[in-house]
């Protein structure tokens, strides 16, 4: 029994620790069931109860290992030691110490023995910043490794007391991909999110304390938090200030909510009229309806964005008809554009909507509308009280996902009205979303601290939002319930 | 028959959701909805059983109002895609003309597209979308999978860490992280027009663990007794995973498989970052390209025809996702 308990950290298995370490301590501990106990062989137990070769192991890796014929693994870790130290001599220090000054001023010239004078090739600073905040992730990640390295050695120490001998490659090697799966499983996946996801935001993050913009493209400086007090200033002049920076938040919410509300309740309204009982041809009108998923999205929002132009085929249409005698000002007009916007997304989304709800509606399990009819309930009363409850329990976190994407909808905006109708002279449209803004202003302004207080100020706004409702909802509390 | 096309409509609808980066939680229900039949029939005829009661005239009046919202609002969903596919085949290209539909169609639009590759190399852009694509899908698949494993199926230490932090990144704008992506890439050495391929294909998928959230969500639902049986069989934990959890998550690896393959295809932005260079661009980036202001007198129906051609495929592989995720769905969870 204890042999398959370690084996395999099975939940089940899991679930009988915590219960066991509580009653052990003799008080009432409130653990989760998902509660796994931390490892015994921590850095602190290495320190106070380690031999001679596990605390000397913290100058020399893998010291340990080697002591208790654990040679691959020992060799392994000298040699992550070597690199690593080999690293920061050769590039990692030098490029934490250039992180303060990030690089020298351009155009320092120097002379040579020969009394020429020469242009000092200066690195730009942005990337002495990149290496710089490699580097200190490098730097942590040696830390952590250190750390792992003092336990392993602990680990070897502790299990070649208790039975003789310590798990030699071959074992180690069986682990990972059995009691010990979680590391080799997650290892790449987790590589792939530092590198392309965490690294770049941290980069980004790092900008916004910069004076990275269009003015400093080659050498900036650190300056604090000037530029937050930049995108709040209430001064009118300047690309940024805190009126415009509100108006696009205020629509960005307001586009967020239709977006997400409309789609849902039309969406519903579509799917349940395709549901009646007495609707022929359900499978058609699905298939209608679901025509335009099957056209890539970008496509879609481009021929759109054709389509309502001035001189455009919807005007050129309408004029036709004599229904109209000028153009309409579908991205010219600020109103007229923003509600195109919220309309055009409708056409976008609602299809995915009704058949999302589709899916539901046929799950809604029939002994409720049974036991409804019963009861004596008209349509009306059995759409309040079983539909409408079940739909909202099912797509509640999807509403709040939705809603979260929406704020941060850079297609439909971008594709669609490009921010337009823009104010002379602004650096955000009337349409523009946050997201859309903070890509203008970086890719095509080149003002990449604002972009990234931009892109901060995005964050904060949605975990406040998505954080309050998703640690809420049912399927992130109780994430066993259908086993 | 009925119960058939619902899934599959569920099935098309959450491709794209997550497509667009949603966290797809009615998944769990939808897919576990598949395999209770009888059930959904018996429902069927309890469901709007009640207009039932009302009186002929009235009932009838209903029908007729509900055809004809139907039949307005399809033809306002299915008429840009009519539009799209007739321009492509117009006899003349230049953007904003008088009528709405083309007057005069030829196949020169799609004669011109594949050969004229001085400007915009098509031909080109579909191969190099193609091969990121294939290479996309098998690398995301590997890592949304293992992920989800681990999240659903083992305990260990950081597990809700993980997803708490996964949750946190994920709130980002993902846009802001582009420019650093790209000078990033750069210090690689992966920016060079040879190399932009390589460049798109780690960009697309290195991030993809952390979209383990719809497939962990159908594990969730996979009974836990499954994999007890097994280790008592002596399965290691990668067996387990290997023999027991992916055949069963075959209709989700399909799902995923298929929107980490249209990926490229829908994005442009990344690859507008990326690629600097036409010989290295996506079809989405010709595309957009196409319809810039420089280039949108000459390109107008030719970027139609290319809309189609993107189109046909991924529509393809849509309906064939449908089928295969019916085919599987019947038998998974049953044996």
């Amino acid at each position: 029994m204890d042999e398959f308990r370690k084996k395999g950290r099975i939940v089940s298995a899991a679930a009988v620790k915590p219960a066991a370490k509580s009653a052990r301590h003799g008080k009432v501990k409130k653990v989760s069931k998902d509660y796994v106990p931390p490892s015994p062989y921590s850095f602190r137990a290495a320190m106070a109860h380690g031999d001679v070769f596990t605390r000397l192991s913290i100058v020399i890796w893998g010291l340990g290992n080697f002591a208790r014929k654990q040679i691959v693994k020992g060799i392994l870790w000298l040699a992550i030691e070597v690199l690593g130290i080999w690293y920061f001599i050769a590039a990692g220090f030098p490029a934490i110490q250039a992180l303060p000054e990030l690089g020298a001023k351009p155009g320092s010239k120097y002379q040579d023995s020969e009394g020429f004078w020469h242009y000092r090739t200066v690195t730009p600073s942005v990337v002495v910043l990149l290496y710089g905040v490699c580097a200190i992730v490098i730097l942590l990640v040696f830390v952590w490794l250190w750390a792992l390295e003092v336990r392993s050695s602990y680990k070897a120490q502790v299990l070649k007391a208790e039975r003789g001998h310590a798990p030699g490659f071959r074992q180690d090697l069986y682990d990972l991909t059995d009691s010990r799966a979680e590391v080799s499983l997650m290892f790449l996946p987790i590589l792939g999110i530092f590198a392309f996801t965490v690294l770049p935001l941290v980069f980004m993050i790092s900008m916004a304390f910069t004076s990275y913009d269009s003015n400093h493209v080659s050498k900036f400086d650190w300056v604090g938090l000037t530029n937050f007090g930049t995108v709040f200033s209430s001064r009118m002049s300047g690309d940024v200030n805190i009126h415009i920076f509100m108006d696009v938040l205020v629509w960005t919410l307001v586009w967020a909510f239709f977006a997400t509300f409309l789609n849902f309740f039309l969406g519903m309204f579509l799917s349940m009229i395709i549901e009646r009982k007495t609707t022929k041809g359900k499978p058609f009108w699905r298939g209608l309806f679901s025509m335009s998923i099957a056209v890539p999205q970008f496509v879609s929002l481009l021929v759109m964005n054709q389509m309502l132009q001035q001189n455009g085929a919807i005007n050129r249409l309408l004029e036709s008809w004599g229904w109209i005698s000028g153009p309409l000002p579908f991205f010219t007009n600020t109103t007229w554009a923003r509600v195109t916007v919220i309309v055009i997304n409708l056409w976008v989304g609602i299809p995915f909507t009704m058949m999302q709800i589709t899916g539901i509606l046929e799950n809604i399990p029939s002994e409720l509308y049974e036991a409804a009819k019963i009861d004596g309930a008209n349509w009306w009363q059995q759409f309040c009280n079983v539909t409408m409850p079940y739909i909202m329990f099912v797509l509640t976190p999807y509403l709040i996902t939705t809603f979260a994407s929406n704020v941060n909808n850079f297609n439909v905006i971008y594709l669609l009205s490009g921010g337009d109708p823009t104010p002379v002279g602004s650096t955000a449209g009337k349409t523009d979303l946050l997201i859309t803004w903070l890509y203008k202003l970086t890719v095509d302004n080149s003002n990449y601290n604002l972009g990234a207080v931009i892109g901060i100020c995005t964050f904060i706004v949605l975990a406040v939002v998505s954080l309050l409702t998703y640690h809420s909802s049912g399927s992130y509390q109780n994430e066993e319930a259908f086993r | 028959m009925s119960n058939a096309m619902d899934s599959r409509a569920t099935e098309s609808n959450h491709a794209q959701t997550s497509a667009a980066d949603s966290v797809d939680a009615a998944m769990m229900a939808t897919a576990r909805g598949g395999y209770k039949s009888e059930e959904e029939k018996k429902r069927e005829k309890s469901y709007g059983a009640v207009p039932k009661k009302n009186r002929y005239g009235a009932r009838e009046f209903r029908d007729f109002l509900s055809y004809l919202l139907l039949t307005i609002l399809g033809i306002i969903w299915i008429m840009p895609i009519v539009w799209v596919f007739l321009e492509s085949f117009n006899a003349n290209p230049e953007p904003y003309q008088a009528t709405f539909f083309p007057t005069k169609y030829s196949f020169d639009n799609y004669r011109l597209l594949f050969t004229r590759t001085d400007v915009f190399n098509f031909p080109r852009m579909f191969v190099n979308t193609l091969v990121i694509a294939c290479f996309v899908c098998i690398i995301s698949v590997f890592f949304v999978l293992s992920v989800a494993f681990c999240m659903s199926r083992l305990r260990f230490r950081f597990r809700k860490t993980f997803m708490n932090v996964v949750l946190i990144l994920g709130m980002f704008p993902s846009i802001m992280s582009v420019v650093a992506v790209y000078f990033i890439l750069k210090a690689m050495g992966l920016t060079s027009s040879g190399m932009t391929i390589f460049a798109l294909i780690l960009v697309y998928s290195a991030g993809a663990g952390a979209g383990f959230y719809v497939m962990k969500g159908y594990m969730d639902t996979i009974p836990i007794s499954l994999d007890e049986a097994a280790r008592l069989d002596g399965c290691s934990t990668w067996q387990v995973f290997t023999r027991i959890i992916i055949p069963i998550c075959r209709p989700m690896i399909v799902y995923q498989a298929i929107t980490a393959f249209l990926s490229p295809w829908l994005d442009f932005v990344l690859a507008r970052t990326i690629c600097r260079t036409q010989d290295t661009f996506t079809v989405a980036l010709g595309l957009w390209s196409m319809l810039q202001k420089e280039y949108i007198q000459d390109w107008y129906a030719r970027f139609a025809a290319g809309a189609v051609c993107v189109s046909i495929p991924i529509a393809l592989l849509f309906m064939f996702m449908q089928h295969f995720y019916q085919e599987s769905m019947s038998g998974a969870t049953k044996g």
